[in-house]
């Protein structure tokens, strides 16, 4: 495959979301412009400029009207996807790590660093279909996990929130009262820090990627572990494929030792994984940073990551692609 | 653009006694090589106005009963299957932010000028005969590169085969490991085995002589007949562990020539097992010859 190479940041990318009909493809980056591009030929569509800091995570609206970012400028913001319209801040006082809309688009959870004294806290706020009736206000605040929470996800049928962090404590939380409902078993658990997370397509399961050089995968329920992943590098980025059962790490060595060593003793692949045997399919190089950022097309024939050099790069599967057997 | 989608095929008849886990021995395409001919064509009826298409096959099962198997397809034609209405629309939508103002030579999308292929960790199907099952103790023979491989448990990189946690649980596997090793210090043959290390622990039977090794248990054995001289325990293993746990595979040789004799043993664990692998090898084609595969004789004695 020839992937196709999206220089629109200039600072290293964070996170990568596709929308629900996979058409569209939405970026963020340590500069201050989240970046929506086109996802069969990777046209830049438009950029969302507003953002005075790093721009963590984003999600869309299942009906791809609505984008909700959060950045290091201690706010999240929601926009309008076709116009590149700021319509709401949340202003916070610490800096916004991690968005997810709930199912429905009604809900979503916004996690907060610990920064001067304060701790680390996990917002849900209302999202009101009418811009204008929109509050900041936090319908429930989540405190208690010490480091920064650096991915929270909602569970099945939104009655749950999936926290997971620097604490490399993966916790299930009554999205309702904002009571302790389950946290990982620390045996089987992971060691470090974990860097990201992505739910299945049907949300029964999810992905978690630590900086222990492993991901694993977990019932999303039970919170039992059900396969673990290892590689020989620091995982910054995980994806599943909705199509195959195939998951992909990504990462890389420490961003501050890249410049110190040679691009090949790096690993800077996209590694492929089945998802059941655990076995290592292949992998995809190309970046010539760490990966911090994958994304799975939802019909999974193509898959994005984006780098710490800066760049997306999209691939579109080719045919044989889909019949490797292990 | 059309597209054609297929909706879910409805096995109306299926053999419901198939394991989850499908062993070579058990697949279709083998099934249909010796024993098609007695079978009913397959039949394609349709599609008809509403799409519906339908395929009849038959199989025999692994009992060797006929089985039909009726799949119901439906073939819809699908306008715009790939893009959605919306995903159309957007299409069209214009350009915000940086990119009303993005100059002409900006570049900032290219496609690599390098082609990037996903690079398997081995060659393509080198892998693709290592069995599935973990803890097959086939897996000694062929992962023999890779290191750390627990013979036990089929683990990788965790500990050695030695170290192994689920030692004591593990069926007793000495039964065929000693055997190789015998049979590497009487000859000097090659086959797919010189290249698997034998730790020296399991080479119990190196001492044991060719008659003791004949007193073994006769318990569910099988001759097989007609081997080519290529043939090696490993391979026979390969050929029969698909049809259940095997306690012993022999292969006589000579010990003159170092060739084999065209003949062997298998000890099967369980009788069905057996009596299953006669039925389906007894007269299949191995190594461009045709194998004759019976219960074993009891021994005099």
């Amino acid at each position: 495959m020839r992937p196709i190479l999206m220089k629109g940041h200039e600072r290293p990318l964070t996170f990568l979301k596709y929308n629900r009909d996979g058409d569209l493809l939405f970026s963020c980056a340590k500069d201050h412009n989240p970046t929506v591009w086109f996802a069969d030929n990777g046209e830049r569509l438009g950029t969302y400029r507003g953002h005075n800091g790093a721009v963590w995570c984003c999600d869309v609206s299942r009906d791809s009207m609505r984008l909700i970012t959060g950045s290091a400028d201690q706010t999240a913001k929601l926009w309008n996807v076709q116009t590149g319209q700021q319509l709401f801040t949340f202003n916070f006082d610490s800096p916004a790590r991690s968005v997810d809309f709930a199912v429905g688009d009604k809900l979503a959870v916004i996690t907060t660093d610990p920064f001067m004294e304060l701790s680390s806290a996990i917002h849900v706020k209302l999202i009101a279909r009418d811009t204008s009736d929109q509050t900041g206000d936090s319908i429930l605040v989540i405190k208690g996990p010490q480091g920064r929470i650096n991915r929270a996800i909602w569970g099945p049928l939104n009655k749950t929130i999936i926290s997971a962090g620097e604490d490399a404590v993966i916790r299930i939380w009554d999205s309702e009262t904002g009571k302790l409902l389950k946290e990982a078993d620390k045996e089987s658990g992971h060691k470090k820090t974990i860097t990201s997370l992505a739910k299945s397509a049907d949300g029964s399961h999810f992905l978690t990627g630590s900086l222990d050089k492993s991901a694993k995968l977990w019932d999303a329920r039970s919170l039992s572990l059900i396969k673990t992943y290892v590689t020989e590098r620091p995982v910054n980025a995980v994806a599943m494929s909705p199509l195959l059962d195939h998951v992909v790490l990504g990462g890389g060595q420490d961003a501050s030792a890249v410049t110190t060593t040679d691009h090949r003793a790096g690993k800077f692949e996209a590694k492929f994984f089945d998802k059941i045997l655990q076995e290592e399919i292949g992998g995809v190089k190309g970046h010539f940073g760490p990966i911090n950022a994958l994304a799975f097309n939802p019909d999974g024939k193509s898959f994005s990551s984006g780098g710490e050099d800066g760049y997306v790069r999209l691939h579109h599967f080719d045919p044989d692609y889909f019949n490797i057997k292990i | 653009m059309a597209l054609s989608e297929t909706a879910g095929p409805v096995p109306v008849a299926h053999n419901p006694s198939q394991p989850v886990k499908l062993r070579w021995g058990e697949l279709d395409e083998d099934d249909g090589e010796d024993l098609d001919f007695l079978l009913p064509p397959r039949q394609i009826l349709g599609p008809d106005e509403n799409g519906i298409k339908k395929v009849i096959e038959y199989k025999f099962n692994e009992d060797g009963n006929k089985v039909k198997i009726t799949t119901t397809t439906r073939t819809r034609k699908l306008a715009n299957a790939r893009l959605s209405k919306r995903a159309v629309e957007r299409r069209s939508w214009a350009k915000f932010g940086d990119a009303v103002h993005e100059d002409v030579g900006s570049r900032l999308t290219m496609v690599s000028t390098e082609e990037i292929l996903l690079e398997r960790p081995r060659a393509p199907g080198s892998k693709a005969e290592e069995p599935k099952v973990a803890g097959d103790p086939l897996a000694q023979f062929q992962k023999g590169a890779v290191l750390m491989v627990c013979r036990t448990c089929g683990k990788k990189g965790d500990h050695w085969t030695s170290r192994c946690p689920y030692k004591d649980l593990a069926p007793p596997i000495e039964g065929f490991v000693d055997k190789p090793a015998a049979s590497e210090a009487a000859t000097a043959a090659s086959g797919p085995a010189k290249g698997a290390y034998v730790p020296p622990g399991m080479r119990a039977g190196a001492e044991r002589t060719g008659s003791d090794m004949r007193r073994r248990n006769d318990e569910n054995s099988v001759r097989v007949t007609n081997l080519s001289e290529d043939t090696r325990e490993p391979d026979l293993l390969e050929l029969f562990r698909p049809f259940g746990a095997v306690s012993r595979v022999y292969v006589a040789i000579d010990q003159k020539t170092g060739m084999s004799r065209g003949f062997g043993f298998v000890n099967f664990v369980n009788r069905e097992d057996a009596q299953r692998a006669i039925n389906k090898l007894n007269g299949y084609g191995y190594d461009s010859l045709i194998l004759r595969v019976e219960w074993a004789t009891p021994r005099a004695n």
